[in-house]
C-alpha cells in the first residue's frame, strides 16, 4: 500500500466520489482558484492544496469558485443539497464560522427535524482547525466542540491519512451535514492508504495502542502528542490505552467507557479550549457513566482559557505539549486516595 | 399577458385561499388553538399568487416567517397546513415544524424560516443545483423589506450574479420589519434599486395589482429559465396585520389599518379588474369564495381532531441511522 498524505488521501477521497456521483459538487473561495483572471485558472486548488487539480478533471460546474462570502456559501450549499446536489463546500478556516453560522446552526442542521423527516441534507463542509503557524486569534482555533453541540450537524475529526480518506468518503455518502475538521499542521503526514475508495463508520473510535494503565483520549494532533508522551511513559512502566474518537459527533461512547472501566484512570486531551469542550464532554461522560470505576480523577489537557496567541513563543504555551500530557498522566497513575 | 378564464379563476381562488386561511388562523389563534407564534399574510396574497402562477412543481420557493401565503401559493394543502400549525402529528412536518418552518419539499417549498434573511442563500443553493443538473428549474427567494437589510441577502444576490443562477429574489415590501418603518430601516428607501446595484435586473412593482406581479414575475421567471441569469422585484405591498398575531400594533397611524383594507386589498382590486373586463362575474368569484371557506372550515375540523406526535418523535430525525 503507498504512503500518503492527509492532502492527497483528501484529494483522492473527493475525485473518486466526484467520479462516481455527478451530484457531488466542490464549492468554495479558491478551491479553484483564479476565476476570472488572467493567470491559471486552477492557481490555488484550495489554499492549503486539497482541492487541486480537482478542476481540471471536473470543471467549473462542479468545482465552484465563489467569491469571499461565507454565508452565502454555507446557505447554497445547503439550499443545493436539500434539492438534490451533494456539496463539498469549504468554509476555509473555522473561524470563519462566526460570518456564517445561521447557514450552518439554523439551516442545514435543523432540515431534517424541523420538517419532520422529510428533508435530506447531504452536505459535508470542510474546515481547518488548529494553532501552532503563529495565525493567531482568528485562523488558529479548534472549533469542533461547537459543531458538536448542535444536534443535527455530524462532526469528523481524523488524525491520520487512512482515516481522512475513510471518513470523508463516508461524510459525502451521508445523508446529514457533516463537518469535516482537517487539522492545517497535519497535511503532509503520511500513512498507507489505499488506493481504492473505502469508508470507515462514525462512531467508531479508533484504539490506537492498547494499554492497561490509563485510557488516553485524544483528537487531531494531539493524537500524536499523546503518542509521544506515551513513549516516555513506557519506559517508566505506565502503559496507556490511547483512544482517538475520530468522529465527535457521532461518539463512541462504548469504547472511551469500556477503556476506562478497564484502566480506572483517564486523561482526556484536547487542543480547543476547555469550557464546554470535548475534554469537558468526556470527563462527564465517564464520570456519569463509569464513576464506580474510576481509581483517580479524571484529568483534562487542554488550551487554556484564552484566544489563540500570535507570538510563537506564546503559542507553544498555549498547545498541549507531550509533556504535559505525560505530567497529566503521572498523576492520574499515581493517584492514592 | 392575457390570462385564461381558468388562469383567472386559479389566481382568484390561490389569493383567496390564502386570504381565509389567515383570518381563520388569526381567529384560532386568539382561541388559543394554535401554539407559539403566527405571522400572517393577509394583505400580500397577489404577491404569492402572481410569482407562484409561473412555477411547477419542481421548481422551489425560500420563504419567510411570514410563509402561509408562499405555501398555498406553491401547492401545499392548506389542511395539512392548518394540522401544522395546530401541532399535530399529521402537519406537514408531523409537528415539529410549526408555523414558521413550514416546509414541502415535494412541491418545492424549501421552507418558512424563523431567520430574517435565512432564505436567499437557500434559493441560491437550489437554483445552483437547477443549474449544475441541468433542470430546467428556477428558484425563488421571498424576503421581505427587513430581510432586504441582511447581510445574507446581499451576498446571496451576489453570488447569484456571479455563478448566472437561474434565481429570483421577491422583496416584499410590506412597509415594516417587526415595529420598523420601511422609510427608516431601508437606508436609500430603494430595495429595487439596491438590487440592481448587485448586477441584476430589479423592477419596483404595485402588490395591489395582482396583474402587475404577475406580469413582472413572468419577464423574471422566463429570464431565469432561459439562462439569462436572476432578477429582483420589489412588491410594494401592505400587510392587515401586525407582525405577529397579538401585537398591538401601536406603531402604526390611527385607522391606518382599516384604510389598507379599504383602499389596499389585493383580492379587491382584482375582483374589479376583472369585472370591468368583463372576464369574470362577481358571482362566478362569489362561489370561489363560498368553496374556498367550506374547504378552511374542513382544514381546521381536521386539524382540530388530529392526535399530537408520537413521544417517540422527539428523538427521530436527529440523525440518519447508521
Amino acid at each position: 500500500m503507498a504512503l500518503k498524505s492527509i492532502r492527497q488521501a483528501l484529494n483522492e477521497g473527493l475525485a473518486q466520489e466526484m467520479r462516481r456521483d455527478p451530484r457531488v459538487v466542490v464549492i468554495g473561495e479558491d478551491v479553484a482558484g483564479g476565476a476570472g483572471s488572467q493567470g491559471q485558472r486552477d492557481a490555488y486548488g484550495g489554499v492549503l492544496g486539497v482541492t487541486k487539480g480537482l478542476f481540471g478533471e471536473f470543471g467549473e460546474s462542479r468545482v465552484i469558485d465563489t467569491p469571499i462570502t461565507e454565508s452565502a456559501i454555507m446557505g447554497a450549499a445547503a439550499g443545493a443539497a436539500v434539492t438534490g446536489l451533494r456539496p463539498v463546500a469549504e468554509l476555509m478556516f473555522c473561524d470563519f464560522l462566526g460570518v456564517c453560522f445561521d447557514q450552518i446552526l439554523n439551516q442545514a442542521a435543523k432540515f431534517r427535524y424541523m420538517f419532520g423527516g422529510k428533508a435530506k441534507t447531504p452536505l459535508v463542509i470542510r474546515t481547518m482547525i488548529g494553532a501552532g503557524r503563529s495565525a493567531a486569534a482568528q485562523h488558529s482555533q479548534s472549533l469542533y466542540h461547537i459543531f458538536t453541540s448542535v444536534p443535527g450537524l455530524k462532526c469528523v475529526v481524523p488524525s491520520n491519512a487512512y482515516d481522512a480518506k475513510g471518513l470523508l468518503i463516508q461524510a459525502i455518502r451521508d445523508d446529514d451535514p457533516v463537518i469535516f475538521c482537517e487539522h492545517k499542521l497535519m497535511y503532509d503526514l503520511r500513512t498507507e492508504v489505499p488506493d481504492e475508495p473505502y469508508t470507515i463508520p462514525f462512531g467508531e473510535a479508533n484504539i490506537v495502542r492498547d494499554g492497561d494503565d490509563v485510557t488516553v483520549v485524544a483528537l487531531a494532533r494531539m493524537v500524536h502528542y499523546a503518542g509521544e508522551a506515551i513513549d516516555t511513559l513506557a519506559k517508566e512502566g505506565i502503559e496507556c490505552e490511547l483512544i482517538d474518537p475520530r468522529t465527535t459527533s457521532p461518539l463512541d461512547e462504548e469504547t472511551i467507557l469500556e477503556s476506562v472501566e478497564r484502566t480506572g484512570r483517564l486523561v482526556v486531551v484536547d487542543e480547543a479550549t476547555p469550557r464546554c469542550s470535548m475534554a469537558a464532554d468526556i470527563a462527564a461522560l465517564v464520570a456519569d457513566k463509569a464513576f464506580a470505576f474510576l481509581k483517580a480523577p479524571v484529568k483534562r489537557v487542554t488550551a487554556p482559557h484564552t484566544p489563540v496567541p500570535f507570538a510563537p513563543s506564546l503559542e507553544k504555551l498555549y498547545i498541549p505539549s507531550p509533556e504535559r500530557i505525560a505530567e497529566a498522566v503521572r498523576k492520574v497513575h499515581g493517584y492514592a486516595r | 399577458m392575457q390570462l385564461s378564464r381558468e388562469e383567472l379563476l386559479k389566481a382568484y381562488r390561490d389569493m383567496a385561499t390564502i386570504r381565509q386561511f389567515e383570518e381563520r388562523v388569526q381567529d384560532e389563534f386568539s382561541k388559543g388553538g394554535i401554539p407559539g407564534f403566527v405571522h400572517l399574510y393577509a394583505g400580500e396574497e397577489a404577491s404569492a399568487v402572481g410569482v407562484c402562477m409561473h412555477l411547477g412543481p419542481q421548481d422551489q420557493i425560500a420563504s419567510t416567517h411570514r410563509g402561509h401565503g408562499h405555501s398555498i401559493a406553491k401547492g401545499c394543502d392548506p389542511a395539512l397546513m392548518m394540522q401544522e400549525l395546530f401541532a399535530r402529528k399529521t402537519g406537514l412536518c408531523g409537528g415539529k415544524g410549526g408555523s414558521m418552518h413550514i416546509a414541502d419539499l415535494d412541491r418545492g417549498m424549501l421552507g418558512a424560516n424563523g431567520i430574517v434573511g435565512g432564505g436567499p442563500p437557500l434559493a441560491v443553493g437550489a437554483a445552483l443545483t437547477a443549474k449544475t443538473l441541468g433542470r430546467n428549474t428556477v428558484a425563488v427567494s421571498f424576503t421581505g423589506d427587513g430581510g432586504s437589510n441582511q447581510g445574507t441577502t446581499f451576498e446571496a444576490m451576489n453570488m447569484a450574479v456571479v455563478l448566472k443562477l437561474p434565481a429570483i429574489f421577491v422583496f416584499e415590501n410590506n412597509q415594516y420589519g417587526e415595529g420598523t418603518a420601511f422609510e427608516y430601516a431601508v437606508g436609500s428607501r430603494d430595495i429595487a434599486g439596491r438590487a440592481a446595484g448587485f448586477g441584476l435586473p430589479a423592477v419596483k412593482v404595485n402588490g395591489d395589482d395582482f396583474f402587475e406581479v404577475h406580469e413582472a414575475a413572468r419577464e423574471a421567471v422566463e429570464r431565469a429559465r432561459t439562462g439569462g441569469g436572476p432578477s429582483a422585484i420589489e412588491v410594494d405591498t401592505c400587510r392587515f396585520y401586525g407582525h405577529h398575531s397579538g401585537d398591538a400594533q401601536l406603531y402604526r397611524a390611527k385607522d391606518e389599518v382599516r384604510s389598507l383594507r379599504e383602499d389596499r386589498d389585493c383580492l379587491k382590486h382584482f375582483r374589479r379588474r376583472v369585472g370591468e373586463a368583463g372576464l369574470l362575474d362577481g358571482a362566478e368569484l362569489d362561489r370561489v369564495e363560498s368553496e374556498v371557506a367550506a374547504l378552511i372550515d374542513h382544514a381546521v375540523e381536521v386539524a382540530r381532531a388530529a392526535p399530537p406526535p408520537d413521544p417517540e418523535a422527539l428523538l427521530r430525525d436527529v440523525y440518519v441511522s447508521y
